[in-house]
């Protein structure tokens, strides 16, 4: 039996792949305003869509996105996840919420993490704000943001998520 | 648009993967850890090496280990005059097909080596195991001319 024990069943097996990523005109500029405190967004000429973070063009139209528009960072949560697995080289513990959340005034989602809730009342249309660092560890990054966290405001109907115009009150 | 400065970073991206050996490929990567290099018989009679699980005619399970020697025979080879970080050798070195004695098919392996002059096919190698040996190909660092 001691030779079936030293039998070697599985080997590791990494490939790391190794990037030079450069993030373009409408992402680097996104960063420069986050580097700033600013979360932008970048409307569409053709069907005034906002998309946040920007991409630098309407995925639906096809067309170049110039208009830079200032998001308040207030938010809504479109979907979730409760990630319950660590996941190598995640510093970040388990369970904990991962959410595509839109942007007030923007009309597509993007990801970034929950906190300071109880992750079994995370719910769609569930309102929510940013939680910034300090000041001072602002860099070009999005975790300039290190979470968002529930807001005591009526939800926001299923139908109307990503639908809230820009400066618009919520109701 | 506004005009922004263009940033760049690197990045790495990492699949940290773990692969089951499954009971042949387990025996081989055990058998090097012990430095001895392992094939199997297949329905032809052929010794294959490294060993595969099932046969390439018949598809029928193979089990027959046979040991083979840590000597072999360039088949073919090619020359890597650039190496690059991930490669077994920091400087110019030879990937092979070497087919090791009493084995019937060829195995790729690296071929440690000053000049591609000195690299021929139907040249004599020799298996140079690592200080340590932990049931991976790399036990094998390189094969050496004879």
């Amino acid at each position: 039996m001691s030779e079936q024990q030293d039998m070697i069943t599985d080997i590791k097996t990494p490939v790391y792949l190794q990037y030079n990523f450069t993030a373009g005109k409408s992402p680097a500029r996104f960063l420069s305003q986050i580097k700033q405190g600013i979360l932008t967004g970048q409307r569409c000429p053709s069907c005034q869509n906002v998309y946040c973070p920007p991409r630098g063009s309407c995925a639906a139209c096809g067309v170049a996105t110039e208009e830079e528009v200032v998001l308040s960072g207030k938010a809504t949560v479109q979907s979730f996840t409760i990630v319950a697995i660590p996941i190598p080289g995640n510093p970040i513990k388990p369970p904990f919420v991962i959410a595509n959340l839109v942007a007030d005034g923007a009309n597509i989602s993007f990801i970034h993490l929950m906190s300071d809730c109880v992750n079994e009342e995370v719910h769609m249309g569930q309102r929510v704000e940013p939680v910034w660092k300090p000041q001072e560890e602002w860099g070009y990054a999005m975790d300039n943001i290190k979470y968002f966290k529930p807001l005591d405001e009526p939800d926001m109907t299923i139908e109307d998520i990503g639908k809230l115009a820009l400066n618009a009150e919520k109701v | 648009m506004l005009e922004s400065e263009v940033l760049s970073q690197a990045f790495e991206l990492g699949f940290t993967y773990t692969r089951s050996t499954g009971p042949i490929v387990g025996r081989f990567l055990t058998d090097l850890k012990n430095r001895k290099i392992t094939g199997i018989k297949a329905s032809d009679g052929r010794v294959i090496v490294p060993p595969m699980e099932f046969d390439p005619d018949t598809a029928e399970a193979l089990s027959e280990f046979v040991g083979v020697g840590s000597e072999g025979e360039i088949v073919s080879w090619c020359w890597v005059a650039r190496p690059r970080d991930a490669h077994p050798l920091d400087k110019p070195f030879a990937w092979a097909m070497i087919k090791l004695d009493g084995a019937d098919v060829a195995m790729v392996h690296c071929v440690k080596a000053e000049s591609q002059n000195d690299v021929a096919t139907g040249a004599r190698v020799r298996a140079v195991w690592a200080d340590e040996t932990f049931g991976m190909m790399t036990d094998i660092r390189w094969f050496e001319l004879l």
